[in-house]
């Protein structure tokens, strides 16, 4: 199987036992790798609660993960929700997918539960579970200075360990697994760390194929000013998104009773380059390099983080922005989450927070202790408890990142029907509606958005398939990365027979979320988008028509052929 | 949505590219739009579109002289007919279609298969079929590029050809010249010499700076010195440069146009025209703060029309070390957007006050002081001597080959 190591390694805690066994073929052809592969993989288990031994929680890495395809060096994480409760992928960069790979494995499927704190230890095909009590209540930069040296690594901090429903598993201590309390899972099975190192090579069915696939990408990278234009996120990273967002006067603000923050601008691209003197770092293999470090090491929060623990919670100081990603990143936890809930109780409550106050909110948070503890349970339960469940931006429990959708009415329709809740990325309309690419749609009108999100949303479910970085995909598309996935595999894929994998993989989420209770009526929006105008200006900021936006729903359903 | 198809198909129309009677237009979102009922293709479209998961399908037959170029392409290429493809080598193609498949008739699995895997196809004798993933604007953009390449690669190869049958003592095909000089007095339509008359005096306001940019950004579309959403256009005032969006159409920019600091201290310039870094090298290297950027026909075909030996010629758009000229226009290579092989370096690089500059198989820049209307000018003018150039080469060769005389692109009787 060329593009696969056509092994994988099988995990049981509570046996601790390690298996190698032969990647499945039927379910990769049917479903490709990373994502889907996982998702598929799941299968009936996806009804366990998040913290039964049995529930699974599986690495996963694609066809295209080790090769010199770029933007390929990335993997899936895999299992349920503590959160949400959905079936919940992660897709997450660094270097551990193309280790894991080169080492001889296409996923890692773990199950059970360990008495004691562990680490998983893989070199090539030397694997073993590792006790590591020594490790409890380390939190991720300690951890990567112990055992991160010459390895790649996956660990959870003190929030997984703890339990804080939205605690993320961090990848060589910058790249997170965020979203939906992955973290959690692995803690709630005593799985510290995975650390991995592999030197093996990645067979290619036509490497001159290959290398023709690729240029063909890379021109259109280079094309593309969202990537490597004077002011793409190769330069600035994501936070080249601050001042856009704020411009078109959709940045959450204030627990998005609002849609503009006039600072902003405290904490752009520009400042945050300026002042920190950045330099450019990424996963493996990547031409682009989005993240960013300071000179003297800091890790520079992406856009959602800056947005979140800027305009959300009325904070306009660069430094406590970038602090307040530090300690997420320390403890492992979602920095879209940790902002989003932070700024729920700061609306119920009637307080604005300082920096102070906000940067010790997200310790305790972390540590699970004070008030942290009632927060770590998500903004949706936090504000259950206080009687004000409207006032959680959420949906389907997972917190809402910083587009506000009252500015992207394609936006507005993929939180709805995201399976994993309130995400940007499964569609990624951003792409049309905000950043123009690959085609600018008016992002006021809900007409042909319905269709639209169905496509965006099996398109990225083979990007995080094969894996492929989305940002990619703001300038290359399938068309590009069939002939790649082609010269790889051998196989004979196009961008039909791959939406048509996207869709299958998309739908089988789909009923794996109704096995637990998903029903239509958790695809919507908090009302507050309906009722409460944005901050208009030189662009109006209507509420959302809630007619349209449920029309728009009925076409989407009808679309997919759930109606 | 059927305004949205009729949009597009009123400018295909304006553009000279294809009639609405001769176009086929689908939109599907909940519910299938058309703008015909009736037709021994929809059925067929119907089809395809039912085996594709996208939002719209356009099916037209060109027009003159696209028609008779593609069909002259399809019969005459060695590299294609039905089950192959045509591989154009201009810098639109090259970077965002690759190559067109080529179907032989209206058999909607061929046509689904190849359109799964490029975005226009062409039907033999019959059209271009073209799709939109997410709107319809894709698929009029699509069948615009195929047109444009189509154009490029079929005056081009025929230069060559007839050259390379002088140079060798050749025996040339006379049926071949006979179709060659009928399209090329079918090619007069898409010429336009019209003179345009644009502000003269610098703006005053950022509202006169919008206006200009408008104004000529009309004006390039409609001499068709551009298609579809290509080209970018942009005015330097007060520390800012005033650029069209990427992606957008540059006879539409009501609503998009970027203003983006000169200092670089906002990053809301990352909507602008992947060629923002070239607009602005070019000003400070220069002062010239109006700068036009458009796809002139016969300067993209001349530039690729080129004698030098001893070159790897499959790298000619990207790296190019040797001195060339269209008339007085310098040719530069460089690929779209920043990077090592980038035209924001190799433009600016050459660009003087008073001459434009070519890039290889790609397109124009032009730029003057405080008004559009002399890089518009000269953009017109390095189009008239770029074509005048190329219908000298012809007739010289012609004259060699046939003693037959080629009256450039005269109109039919």
């Amino acid at each position: 199987m060329n593009g696969y190591a056509g092994k994988y390694l099988k995990v049981d805690l509570s046996a601790g036992k390690v298996t190698v066994a032969a990647t499945p073929a039927g379910l990769c052809e049917s479903y490709i790798g990373g994502r889907g592969l996982g998702v598929a993989l799941m299968g009936d288990r996806i009804t366990h609660t998040y913290d039964y031994p049995k529930m699974p929680i599986i690495f996963s890495t694609g066809p295209l993960v080790g090769t010199d395809v770029p933007t390929s060096g990335r993997m899936s994480v895999v299992s349920r929700s503590p959160l949400t409760g959905t079936v919940t992928d992660s897709s997450v960069g660094g270097c551990f997918g193309t280790e894991l790979k080169r080492a001889g494995f296409d996923y890692i499927e773990i199950t059970g539960a360990s008495k004691e704190w562990v680490v998983i230890d893989i070199e090539n095909d030397s694997v073993s579970i590792v006790t590591a009590g020594n490790l409890a209540g380390v939190n991720i930069f300690d951890l990567h200075k112990l055992i991160g040296a010459g390895h790649s690594f996956a660990a959870i901090g003190r929030a997984g360990e703890r339990g804080v429903l939205y605690s993320s598993i961090m990848i060589d201590g910058r790249y997170a697994a965020g979203r939906g309390g992955l973290g959690a899972v692995m803690g709630a099975k005593k799985l510290k760390a995975i650390r991995v190192k592999g030197d093996g090579m990645i067979s290619v069915a036509d490497p001159e194929c290959l290398a023709e696939a690729t240029e063909d990408i890379m021109r259109l990278l280079r094309a593309s000013p969202a990537i490597f234009g004077e002011f793409g996120i190769a330069e600035f990273g994501t936070a080249a998104l601050v001042d856009l967002i704020h411009a078109r006067r959709m940045e959450p603000t204030d627990n998005f009773r609002r849609t503009y923050f006039p600072e902003a601008t405290r904490y752009s691209g520009h400042q945050i380059k300026t002042r920190y003197m950045t330099e450019k770092t990424g996963c493996a293999g990547c031409p682009i390099l989005c993240k960013k470090t300071g000179l003297r090491g800091e890790v520079i929060p992406e856009f959602e983080s800056a947005s979140h623990f800027g305009a959300l919670n009325g904070c306009a100081d660069l430094q406590t922005i970038v602090e307040a990603n530090r300690i997420c990143n320390d403890f492992g936890l979602d920095t879209i989450s940790a902002a989003s809930t932070i700024a729920c109780y700061a609306e119920i409550s009637g307080i604005r927070l300082t920096s102070s106050k906000l940067l010790s909110m997200l310790i305790e948070i972390g540590n699970r202790e004070g008030l942290g503890s009632a927060l770590s349970e998500g903004s949706f339960r936090y504000a259950c408890s206080r009687g004000r469940p409207e006032l959680s931006m959420s949906v389907k429990k997972l917190e809402l990142p910083a587009y506000d959708p009252r500015g992207a009415y394609g936006m507005a329709l993929a939180y709805a029907t995201s399976n994993r809740g309130g995400c940007h990325m499964r569609a990624y309309p951003v792409g049309c509606e905000i950043l123009r690419k690959p085609v600018a749609v008016d992002r006021f009108s809900f007409e042909g958005k319905a269709r639209m999100i169905k496509i965006s949303e099996d398109i990225n479910a083979v990007a995080d398939s094969l894996s492929a970085c989305r940002f990619t995909f703001l300038a290359a598309g399938l068309e590009e990365y069939s002939r790649a996935l082609n010269a790889v595999t051998g196989g004979d894929h196009d961008v039909q027979s791959l939406m048509k994998i996207g869709e299958s993989i998309w739908n089988l989420e789909r009923r794996m979320n109704a096995a637990n209770g998903f029903a239509m009526s958790d695809d919507d929006l908090p009302a507050r988008f309906f009722t409460e105008e944005g901050s208009s200006g030189s662009a109006k900021i209507p509420p959302i028509d809630r007619e349209e936006f449920l029309r728009a729903l009925d076409n989407y359903y009808r679309i997919r052929g759930y109606k | 949505m059927l305004n949205v198809i009729n949009k597009y198909l009123d400018k295909l129309e304006a553009q000279g590219l294809s009639k609405k009677e001769d176009s086929t237009f689908l939109a599907v979102d909940a519910d299938l739009f058309c703008n015909r009922q009736t037709g021994d293709d929809i059925a067929c479209l119907y089809e395809v579109l039912r085996m594709m998961n996208v939002s719209s399908l356009l099916f037209a037959s060109p027009s003159e002289p696209y028609r008779s170029i593609i069909r002259q392409i399809v019969e005459r290429d060695s590299e294609c007919g039905a089950g192959n493809i045509i591989v154009p080598m201009d810098c639109e193609t090259r970077t965002f279609f690759h190559d067109f498949p080529v179907v032989d008739d209206l058999n909607p699995v061929a046509m689904a298969h190849a359109l799964s895997r490029r975005k226009a196809v062409i039907i033999s004798n019959l059209g271009i079929v073209t799709h939109g993933a997410f709107t319809p604007e894709q698929a009029y953009i699509s069948f615009s590029s195929a047109c444009f390449s189509m154009f490029i690669k079929y005056f081009h190869d025929s230069l060559v050809y007839f050259d390379n049958c002088a140079r060798n003592g050749t025996r040339i095909d006379t049926d071949y010249v006979k179709a060659f000089i009928d399209i090329a007095r079918l090619s007069v339509v898409v010429m336009r010499r019209e003179r345009v008359a644009l502000r003269s005096e610098p703006p005053r306001t950022e509202d006169d700076v919008a206006a200009m940019l408008m104004e000529a950004g009309r004006a390039i579309v409609t001499r068709r010195l551009v298609d579809s959403h290509f080209g970018n256009i942009s005015y330097i005032f007060k520390d800012h440069i005033f650029i069209s969006r990427t992606g957008s159409s540059l006879d539409e920019l009501e609503h998009d146009i970027d203003k983006v600091p000169l200092d670089g201290s906002s990053s809301v310039g990352i909507t602008a025209s992947s060629e923002l870094s070239a607009h602005k090298n070019i000003y400070l290297k220069t002062g010239l703060n109006a700068i036009m950027h458009a796809h002139p026909k016969f300067s993209v075909i001349m530039s690729m029309f080129c004698k030098e030996a001893g070159c790897d010629r499959s790298i000619c758009h990207k790296l190019c070390a040797k001195k060339r000229f269209v008339g007085n226009t310098p040719v530069v290579s460089g690929e779209i957007g920043t990077g090592p092989t980038g035209l924001a370096g190799t433009v600016p690089a050459v660009m003087e006050e008073g001459r434009g500059v070519i890039i290889y198989g790609h397109g124009v820049f032009a730029a003057e002081r405080d008004s559009f209307q002399k890089p518009f000018d000269m953009l017109a003018q390095i189009e008239e001597n770029s074509r005048q150039q190329y219908a000298n080469a012809i007739s010289d060769l012609l004259k060699h080959l046939l003693d037959s005389p080629f009256d450039g692109f005269a109109e039919s009787g």
